[in-house]
């Protein structure tokens, strides 16, 4: 409990502008540790005589993040809804599957082969939200049994990589615009239209609002489940447009891609970004810099040929130590005792203990990415401060 | 199996149905409601099928060879049920499995003495690595996904780095006989499996638990954290001591595991998916507070009963994830829809009511 105190000594001095530092700590301590890796990252490659920024070295790490990046983006919507999905890679096998057997080596069919990988994935989100939002069925169990149920047509359907995608279409993969892969770029427009989506449109603001209290968003007029369902949808899009960028590298379909490891690793990028799991709160940055770093730790870990091994090790413990250092960062001092939290705030009614163990602090903390929960944190502050 | 309802009436919604009829329907409206009844209702109705297609099924010997089968996923969703029950997960059983049998085969190497003290070693490390997930938990605030997602991780590869890739030792007839071997020792007879027994007593221990002052608290953990909190409930340690035991059961399964399977690279794999799969298949509900253990662990023998029945029909092996797909969501589907319809009523009447927790939310974890 020593971090109540201490994180309650620097509060107490600025209360007034505690809300807003919080704010802008959220995603910017993402970078931080982003920044930080970089440093340690190119430090340890010097040391060894190499250059982490090299060309090579980049690039890698760059496309490595496009992989990722987009599942990770699509995984964000989910997670903001205070769902899941576990069938992303599973989307990704297929649309990549799709994509390729519809173009089928024909330089004209490449826009049928996308469009048509893409509706699959669509409608795979689709299933996903409507299994969730209409038939009540827990987001873990329905993308795991949506996504073993993919899992099973592709291991029946195709047997080894299928299809053939033209030459045309490999350039998504492997061309560059001066130093950016096209592959990038293609990930930053999707990066800023998700950006815009979340943080100037109303079905964004119903996406937070949904994940962060789903009742509360339903009593106020919100049509939860329509947010719940787009989310999924716009997820499997995403995946289906990594689907479409693992075609074209690897020219061809792959029902194996999914043992890749993208839904529980994109779980990992958008959690790493500091968003929340609990829901309704967190950031597309912030999934962008959680993806980055996980692209650079495999780029260092690839440079200094560490044993493919001792990657997962160090991947897992510094995920977890990650998220722990977020954790703390979040626990509100007040909240740190529930006794009095209540004692403060006097009674919220519904401040009901979520699943998750770091629920009963995010529910108190200034939660969301607007500032209705600005005025109340100074209270809390305040309020814990006369209890002491 | 009856032993489930006083467990879960306290905190199963299921009081409004007392109003109706006499016994029969009454019946059929507890295994029609969605609660852990349902889970029952399917496990027969699985067995009735396998039966009908293959009649030799029911005989004792078939039966126990299946029951041997069975017995690590049902001990894996008695650990698994702890976690959920108490409003966690446990991603890391899988792997922590995988690297029980290796550690086993690498430490015994075909030394027959040192199966003892390297069993206790096995329980020690499923100890350690529950307490680790434990406390991260609920100490650091690291939600539970992501810290057994990277305890999965970090076992992986730690277990990995160190056998340098493939899993090297041998394992002796005194460890596999548990896994494989039964009480009168008389192969081609019929015999009770040590596994069946070990997984009856431990079935036995968790349902003593759940109705003693630690289950209670589990579960209220689970429901409510902070209410628990206020209770007086110490709500860390409950939470510690549920993925202690999930460890210990990932032990156990691992030494069942072993005996039964042998030693493969690949052993423990996908196994926490389906620990969870058996334990929601049993009517328990993520994010906690609510399913009983007998059902989790009849869950766990649905699932086994449902591969049977796959092989019985001689799906192909790749169709079987999706049968499998389709039934997790049908069942789960089924198992929220009667309880929806009884608590729509409510909310749009305009009033807020302060009970919006008795409805089941699609929570994620």
């Amino acid at each position: 409990m020593s971090t109540a105190v201490s994180t309650a000594s620097p509060r107490a001095g600025s209360t007034t502008s505690g809300p807003r530092r919080r704010r802008l700590g959220s995603t910017g301590i993402v970078y931080l540790a982003l920044v930080g890796i970089l440093v340690v990252s190119a430090g340890l490659v010097a040391a060894q005589g190499g250059s982490f920024f090299s060309q090579g070295n980049l690039f890698y790490l760059l496309s490595q993040t496009s992989l990722l990046g987009f599942v990770a983006i699509g995984q964000t919507f989910v997670i903001l809804c205070k769902s899941l999905d576990l069938s992303v890679g599973y989307v990704v096998a297929w649309s990549s599957l799709v994509a390729a057997t519809t173009m089928a080596g024909d330089p004209s069919r490449i826009w049928l082969g996308v469009v048509a990988a893409l509706a699959v994935a669509a409608g795979v989100g689709l299933v996903n939200g409507l299994v969730i939002s209409k038939l009540r069925v827990n987001s873990f169990i329905a993308t795991l049994g949506v996504g073993l149920i993919i899992k099973g047509y592709l291991d029946t359907q195709f047997k080894g990589p299928s299809g053939e995608v033209p030459k045309a279409f490999q350039g998504f993969g492997y061309t560059r615009i001066g130093p950016v892969p096209v592959s990038v770029i293609v990930l930053a427009v999707v990066m800023v239209l998700g950006v815009v989506l979340l943080t100037r449109t109303r079905p964004g603001y119903h996406m937070f609002a949904v994940g962060g209290n789903i009742d509360v968003a339903r009593l106020s007029g919100i049509r939860t489940d329509r947010s719940i369902v787009l989310a999924h949808v716009l997820c499997s899009l995403c995946a289906g447009i990594a689907g479409l960028l693992i075609a074209a590298r690897f020219g061809t379909g792959n029902a194996l891609v999914y043992t890749y490891g993208y839904d529980l690793n994109s779980i990992a990028a958008v959690v790493l970004g500091g968003t929340l799991l609990m829901g309704g709160r967190g950031s597309i940055l912030g999934t962008i810099a959680g993806v980055l770093i996980l692209a650079s730790l495999d780029t260092v870990f690839n440079v200094l040929d560490v044993s493919p091994f001792f990657k997962d090790v160090l991947r897992g413990a510094i995920i977890i130590a990650a998220v722990a250092m977020y954790a703390r960062r979040q626990i509100d001092p007040a909240s740190s005792r529930a006794r009095f939290k209540a004692l403060a705030q006097s009674v919220r009614p519904g401040s009901r203990g979520g699943p998750g163990g770091a629920s009963s602090p995010d529910r108190t903390g200034p939660a969301g990415p607007g500032s209705a929960a600005g005025p109340e944190n100074p209270s809390a502050t305040t309020g814990k401060e006369a209890t002491r | 199996m009856s032993a489930s309802t006083p467990t879960t009436s306290p905190t199963t919604p299921g009081g409004p149905q007392a109003t109706t009829g006499n016994g029969f329907s009454r019946w059929v409206q507890r295994v029609t409601s969605g609660s852990t009844w349902t889970v029952y209702a399917l496990l027969i109705v699985v067995f009735v099928a396998i039966l009908v297609m293959n009649p030799s099924f029911g005989e004792p010997m078939s039966i126990m060879a299946f029951l041997k089968k069975a017995s690590p996923l049902i001990v894996l969703a008695i650990g698994q049920y702890f976690v959920i029950v108490s409003g966690e997960f446990d991603l890391s059983v899988g792997s922590l499995v995988g690297a029980q049998v290796v550690i086993a085969a690498k430490l015994i190497d075909g030394e027959d003495s040192m199966t003892w003290p390297v069993i206790g070693l096995m329980v020690l490390f499923g100890l350690a690595v529950g307490l680790v997930n434990g406390l991260i938990v609920t100490l650091l605030k690291v939600p539970s996904f992501i810290t057994t997602l990277g305890m999965m991780l970090v076992l992986y590869g730690a277990i990995r780095l160190w056998t340098g890739g493939a899993p090297t030792g041998s394992l002796t007839d005194g460890f596999r006989q548990w896994g494989r071997g039964g009480l009168p020792d008389t192969p081609g007879q019929f015999q009770v499996p040590f596994a069946v027994l070990i997984t009856v007593v431990l079935g036995v221990i968790a349902v003593i638990l759940m109705r003693r002052p630690f289950g209670r608290t589990l579960v209220a953990t689970g429901d409510n954290d902070v209410a628990a909190a206020f209770s007086g409930a110490s709500v860390w340690w409950v939470r510690t001591r549920a993925f202690l035991f999930s460890g210990f059961m990932a032990t156990v399964a691992g030494i069942l595991i072993g005996g039964y399977a042998g030693v493969t690279a690949q052993v423990g794999e996908g196994l926490e998916f389906m620990a969870i799969t058996a334990v929601v298949l049993g009517g328990v509900v993520l994010g906690g507070g609510r399913g009983s253990v007998v059902a989790a662990m009849a869950g766990a023998l649905t699932l086994e009963a449902l591969f049977t029945l796959f092989n019985q029909l001689s799906l192909p092996s790749t169709i079987r994830p999706a049968v499998q797909g389709v039934i997790i969501i049908a069942a789960v589907a089924y198992a929220a829809m009667p309880r929806r319809s009884k608590a729509v009523p409510s909310p749009p009447a305009g009033v807020p009511e302060p009970t919006v927790p008795k409805e089941p939310q699609p929570a994620a974890p």
